[in-house]
C-alpha cells in the first residue's frame, strides 16, 4: 500500500505532518484521538513512545473509538481500516533505545572466522544417522549442514537448517546445546570436545539466511490467527506461509517476539537479534500486528469468524512471588520482568546494588545471577530451598554462574523480606529440610535488590476464554501431544503454554508441528471459517 | 534453479553425477538406493570373468585430523554371477528409466566381449564403459591397465567393441602413462563414443613399520594397488583438462579424480568433463553427498548466471595453455595486512628458508633503493612496541619479491597477504615469443632429438 500521508501512531487516521521527526515532536493534536504529540506520547525514547502509543490505542479503543474533534467526526473516520493500516506498520526493527543494561554483557560465542568455521566442520565426523540430529527436538540434519560449510555451501547449508528449524538462528545461540545436540556429539562420549554445533549453525546463518532459500506452495487463500508473537507462533506462522497460507500474529506488546526479545539471557541472544530474526518471518510474509491483546481488542469469536484456524502461542503470564512480608516492597522483582527490563528499559539499573539475592533454583534463576555478576555487582546469591545437587537449573549453566562469582545459599527458606524506607534491606530465612521450612532461623541476609525467580502464572483464564479449550491441574492447554490441536478442531496450542515451560527448540518444534497439522485440516477441508 | 540435466554421447541423466564402476556400484540394491538418494548416474562395478579377491583389501593415508585423503586398493573386478549382476542391472534400468546405468566390462576373448555386450544390451542399460585403467590384478592377466599402456592394443579392442555395440561406448583410461594423448586418440581412432578418466594411480599406500611389510597387507606381504581419493583430483584434472583442449579428441570425457564436494565437480567440468564419476567420498560418507553436490553445483551455476550445467562444460579449457603461451609481463608482489596480521611470522620463515628472502622482521631496514613501502613504518611500531607486546608484523621488499605465492599460501589469516599486480611493461611477451624471435633459445637438444 503506498503511503501518501503521515497517519496518527495511536489511531492511525491521517496528519497533515508526522507525529514525530525523529526525537521532535510535532506538537499537533490528532482530529481523530485526540493525542496531543509530545505531551500525552512524551517518552525518553522510541521504545517508551511506542509503549505509551500501545497504551492511548488500547484507551481510544475501549471508549469505543470516539474522535475528539466538536465538529464531528473528522473526514476519513474509519476505525477499522485506520487501526489495520496502523498495526501493519508498527516499528520495530529500529526501536531498541541506546543504554540498555543488555549492551554491557557481551556475546559469550561471538560468530565465527571463516576460517575458524571451516577448521570445525572439518572437525566434524559426519556421522550417520547423527545422534546430534536425534537429540534435536526439530531434527536439523546437523551433520550435513556442518558438511556444507566444509565445502563452503553455505546457502545450502542455511537451507538446510531452517528447513527444519526455521528459529534456527536464536536456537543457535540461545538452545542449551549442551544437553541437547553438543551434548549428544559422539566426540562427548568419547571424552573429547564435542563439535561447537552452536556455533557453526550461527556462523552458516549469520552469512546466508535468507527466505528466498526456502520454497513454499502456491497461495491456498486460507487464513490462520495465531495469538501471542513468541516462538512458538512465529515457527508455526513461518511454517504456515510455506505451506502456501496467510498467518496473522496478534501481540499484545508494542514490539514482537516474546521471550525471544525479552526473555533470553543477553550474553546468549540480544533484543536485536531476536527483532532481525522477527523481520526474517516477516520478510516470509507472517504479518505480525502489535499492541492488539487478544481478549481486549479482539476477541476469541472475532478471530474465529476472521480465520480458518488459530493458534495459541500464549506463553506464560507474570511472575510467581512468595507470599512473604515485604514481597512487593521496592528493590523486589519478578525474574521475567526484570530480565525483560535489563533487555529493553534504558531506565532500568543496577548501579548502587551492592548485594543481590535470587529467590530459586531453576534456569531462569540462574540466567539471573549470572547477568547481576557478569553486570558487576559484588555479592549475587542464589538463595534455594535445596541443596546444589538438586538444582533443577542446567549443572553448566551452575558451573558458569560459579566461575563468576555467584554463591549458594543452600536449604534456605525465605520467611520475610525486611523493608526499610519502602525498599527492601535484608532478607530473613529459615532452615529447610528436603526443602521445607523449619523452625531454626539463619543470619538476616542485607540485601538491596531481591528477585523472584519461581516461576510464573499460567494463563488458563485466556486460554478458556477459547471455545473449547481446556487446562490441566497445571494451568497447560490440553492437546493432542504431536499437533497441539486442542478439543476445538480448529484451535492448536504450542510452546510454553502447552508444554508449562521449556526451550525455544521445543516451541520451534511444536508450532511447526502444529503448522503441519493446521495445512493437513485446511486441505482436507475439516478447518472452516464460522 | 539451473537445469543440471546431462546428455552424455547419447546416455541421458538428471544430473551429471555418476557413482564410478568400484564397491559402491557392487549391485542393484546399492544402485536404486543411490538413485533413490539423487545420483544421477551408474557405472556397474565391472564385469568380467570370474575371479577370487584377496582380504585385507584397502588402504588409506591421512592428513592430520583428515582421514582417508588418499585410499588404495588391491581389489579387483566384480565377484558376484554374471547372470545376478545382468538380472540386477535390467531390474534397476526398469525401476529407474531416466537414469544412466552404464556397464563396466573386462573380457579376454573376442567372443567373450561379444557376448558380454549383447547381454549388457539386453538389460536396456544405456552404455558401456570398457575398463582399461585398473592397474592391479587384472593387467597381469593382460586386461586393464595392460591394454590401456598399449594404444595399439586399446584401438583393436575398441574397434572389436564397436563392431557389435548398439549402445554408446565409454573408454575408460589408466593414468599410469606417459602421456594420456596417446591412448585416448587411440580410442577415437577405435571409434569410442566418450572417455572416462582417470582409472586409479598405481601405488603403495605405505609400509608396516612394525612387521616391515607394505600396506595392505595379506598375510605376510603385499602388493601395488590403486591409488584414488582427494590427493589424486590434481593429476586427474590435468589429465582432463590435456585432452579437453586437444583439438584431435572430438568426444565427450566423463571426469573421474578424487572428487568430493560440488566443487571439485565443478573444477572438471570447466575443465572439460561433461559428467562426472564419484566412488571414495561415498565409500567415506555414503550416498547422501549427493544432496550437497546438486545443491551446491545449482548455486554455484546460479551464482555465475548460468542456466544449465552446459554452460559451465570446458570453461576454463581456454584458460589452460602451455607454460610457453603465459605472460612474462604479468608480475605480482606479495602485499600484508597489517590490520589483520596475527604476528604469526609463518610468511617470513617460509619466503627465508624456502623461497626468496624478500619477507623480513619488523626493525630491519630495507637496502638502499629497493621498494618496501610497509618497512620504515614497521620499524617505527617495532621501535615504540612494549617489550612485552612487541610489534610482529613482517615487510616484504618489493623489488626482490617474485611473486611466488608461498606467503599467501601458508598465511593462516584468510585475506592478510594479497598479491599484489606490479606489471613489468604493458605489452604481453612470452617464452613462445621470445624463441620465435630469436629473443631466447630453446636449451638443450630435445626439440632436435625429435
Amino acid at each position: 500500500m503506498a503511503r501518501t500521508r503521515p497517519w496518527c501512531p495511536v489511531c492511525g487516521h491521517e496528519l497533515d505532518q508526522p507525529a514525530w521527526d525523529g526525537p521532535h515532536p510535532s506538537h499537533a493534536v490528532c482530529a481523530c484521538c485526540g493525542t496531543e504529540f509530545g505531551l500525552e506520547d512524551a517518552a525518553d525514547d522510541e521504545l517508551g513512545r511506542a509503549r505509551r502509543h500501545a497504551a492511548l490505542r488500547q484507551r481510544w479503543i475501549a471508549a469505543g473509538h470516539t474522535w475528539w474533534s466538536t465538529r464531528g467526526a473528522p473526514p476519513g473516520y474509519d476505525p477499522a481500516a485506520q487501526l489495520a493500516r496502523l498495526l501493519g506498520s508498527m516499528p520495530h526493527d529500529h526501536a531498541l533505545p541506546p543504554g540498555r543494561l543488555e549492551e554491557q554483557l557481551p556475546d559469550k560465542a561471538p560468530t565465527l572466522t571463516s576460517s575458524e568455521a571451516l577448521a570445525e566442520a572439518s572437525r566434524c565426523l559426519y556421522c550417520f544417522d547423527a545422534p546430534c540430529q536425534r537429540a534435536c527436538p526439530t531434527s536439523i540434519d546437523i551433520a550435513s549442514f556442518i558438511r556444507k560449510i566444509g565445502s563452503g555451501n553455505l546457502a545450502g547449508s542455511a537451507r538446510t537448517i531452517l528447513s527444519a528449524n526455521l528459529l534456527g538462528a536464536s536456537c543457535a545461540r540461545a538452545c542449551p546445546v549442551e544437553v541437547l545436540c553438543e551434548g549428544a556429539c559422539v566426540y562427548t562420549g568419547w571424552g573429547r570436545k564435542p563439535i561447537a554445533i552452536g556455533r557453526l549453525q550461527r556462523f552458516a546463518l549469520d552469512r546466508a539466511a535468507s527466505p528466498a532459500l526456502l520454497e513454499r506452495a502456491p497461495p491456498s487463500g486460507f487464513s490462520v490467527g495465531l495469538v501471542g508473537g513468541g516462538p512458538a507462533s512465529l515457527a508455526c506462522a513461518g511454517q504456515l506461509v510455506l505451506l502456501g497460507h496467510r498467518a496473522v500474529i496478534y501481540e499484545k506488546e508494542a514490539l514482537p517476539g516474546g521471550l525471544n526479545l525479552n526473555g533470553i539471557a543477553p550474553y546468549k541472544l540480544d533484543a536485536r537479534t531476536a527483532l532481525d530474526e522477527v523481520r526474517f518471518f516477516e520478510e516470509l510474509g507472517v504479518e505480525i500486528r502489535c499492541g492488539v491483546e487478544v481478549g481486549r481488542q479482539l476477541t476469541p469469536a472475532q478471530l474465529l469468524a476472521e480465520h480458518e484456524a488459530l493458534f495459541l502461542g500464549v506463553g506464560l503470564g507474570p511472575d510467581k512471588r512468595l507470599a512473604v512480608p515485604g514481597a512487593d516492597a521496592a528493590g523486589v522483582w519478578g525474574a521475567v520482568e526484570w530480565i525483560a527490563r535489563l533487555k529493553l528499559d534504558p531506565r532500568h539499573t543496577v548501579a548502587g546494588v551492592q548485594r543481590a539475592a535470587v529467590i530459586g533454583g531453576g534456569n531462569t534463576a540462574l540466567d539471573v545471577v549470572r547477568e547481576l555478576a557478569q553486570l558487576g555487582v559484588p555479592e549475587v546469591a542464589l538463595v534455594y530451598r535445596r541443596g546444589e545437587q538438586e538444582l533443577s537449573g542446567y549443572a553448566h549453566e551452575w558451573e558458569a554462574a560459579k566461575g563468576e562469582g555467584v554463591t549458594l545459599v543452600p536449604h534456605a527458606v525465605l520467611q520475610e523480606i525486611a523493608v526499610r524506607d519502602g525498599r527492601a534491606s535484608a532478607l530473613r530465612l529459615s532452615r529447610a529440610r528436603d526443602g521445607r521450612a523449619t523452625e531454626e532461623r539463619l543470619p538476616e541476609r542485607p540485601v538491596d535488590l531481591v528477585v523472584f525467580a519461581i516461576g510464573q502464572a499460567r494463563l488458563d483464564t485466556l486460554l478458556r476464554s477459547f471455545p473449547g479449550v481446556r487446562t490441566d491441574a497445571e494451568g497447560r492447554a490440553v492437546a493432542e501431544r504431536a499437533s497441539g490441536r486442542t478439543d476445538n478442531p480448529r484451535i492448536f496450542v504450542g510452546g510454553d503454554a502447552l508444554n508449562g515451560g521449556k526451550e525455544i527448540v521445543n516451541a520451534a518444534a511444536e508450532g511447526q508441528a502444529a503448522a503441519r497439522a493446521i495445512d493437513a485440516g485446511l486441505r482436507s477441508g475439516e478447518l472452516r471459517r464460522g | 534453479m539451473p537445469d543440471l540435466s546431462t546428455d552424455f554421447a547419447g546416455i541421458k541423466s538428471p544430473n551429471p553425477f555418476w557413482l564410478a564402476s568400484a564397491p559402491p556400484t557392487n549391485s542393484g540394491e546399492q544402485v536404486m538406493r543411490a538413485f533413490d538418494a539423487g545420483w544421477g548416474g551408474a557405472v556397474w562395478k565391472t564385469l568380467g570373468n570370474p575371479i577370487v579377491n584377496v582380504s585385507g583389501r584397502l588402504g588409506s593415508i591421512d592428513h592430520g585430523d583428515r582421514r582417508m585423503i588418499g585410499l588404495n586398493n588391491i581389489e579387483l573386478i566384480t565377484d558376484r554371477p554374471l547372470d545376478v549382476n545382468f538380472r540386477e542391472i535390467a531390474e534397476t534400468k526398469k525401476r529407474f528409466p531416466k537414469h544412466a546405468v552404464i556397464v563396466s566390462l573386462m573380457f579376454d576373448t573376442k567372443e567373450e566381449w561379444r557376448e558380454a555386450i549383447r547381454r549388457s544390451e539386453d538389460t536396456g542399460a544405456d552404455g558401456l564403459e570398457l575398463n582399461f585403467g585398473c592397474p592391479h590384478g587384472m593387467c597381469e592377466r593382460g586386461m586393464g591397465s595392460a591394454v590401456g599402456q598399449e594404444p595399439k592394443v586399446l584401438e583393436e579392442l575398441v574397434r572389436w567393441v564397436m563392431d557389435s555395440a548398439r549402445i554408446p561406448v565409454i573408454a575408460k583410461l589408466t593414468p599410469n602413462v606417459g602421456h594420456i594423448e596417446d591412448p585416448a586418440l587411440a580410442a577415437v581412432r577405435g571409434g569410442a563414443d566418450g572417455l572416462s578418466l582417470i582409472n586409479t594411480v598405481q601405488s603403495i599406500i605405505g609400509v608396516d613399520l612394525e612387521r616391515l611389510v607394505p600396506l595392505p597387507t595379506v598375510g605376510t606381504a603385499s602388493s601395488h594397488g590403486g591409488y584414488c581419493g582427494p590427493a589424486v583430483k590434481p593429476i586427474a584434472l590435468r589429465m582432463v583438462g590435456v585432452l579437453a583442449r586437444d583439438e584431435r579428441i572430438t568426444i565427450p570425457i566423463s571426469g573421474i579424480g578424487g572428487i568430493s564436494t560440488w566443487r571439485d565437480a565443478a573444477e572438471f567440468i570447466a575443465l572439460g568433463s561433461t559428467s562426472v564419476q564419484v566412488c571414495t567420498a561415498v565409500m567415506h560418507h555414503g550416498y547422501r553427498i549427493i544432496d550437497d553436490l546438486v545443491e551446491g553445483l545449482e548455486q554455484y551455476l546460479a551464482s555465475k548466471q548460468m542456466r544449465s550445467v552446459r554452460e559451465l562444460v570446458g570453461r576454463a579449457v581456454p584458460g589452460f595453455v602451455e607454460w610457453g603461451e603465459l605472460d612474462l609481463n604479468h608480475h605480482v608482489v606479495a602485499e600484508i595486512d597489517a590490520a589483520t596480521c596475527i604476528g604469526c611470522q609463518l610468511c617470513h620463515t617460509a619466503c627465508h628458508d624456502g623461497a626468496h628472502q624478500c619477507i623480513h622482521l619488523p626493525g630491519t631496514r630495507a637496502h638502499a633503493g629497493h621498494v618496501a613501502p610497509q618497512a620504515a613504518r614497521a620499524a617505527e611500531l617495532a621501535q615504540a612496541a612494549a617489550p612485552e607486546a612487541p610489534y610482529r608484523v613482517p615487510w616484504v621488499d618489493e623489488t626482490e619479491c617474485v611473486g611466488c605465492n608461498l606467503c599467501a599460501l601458508v598465511c593462516p589469516v584468510e585475506g592478510c597477504i594479497t598479491m599484489v599486480e606490479r606489471r613489468r611493461a604493458p605489452a604481453k611477451d612470452t617464452w613462445n615469443e621470445r624463441v620465435a624471435q630469436g629473443r631466447d633459445r630453446v636449451p638443450g637438444g630435445l626439440r632436435d632429438l625429435r
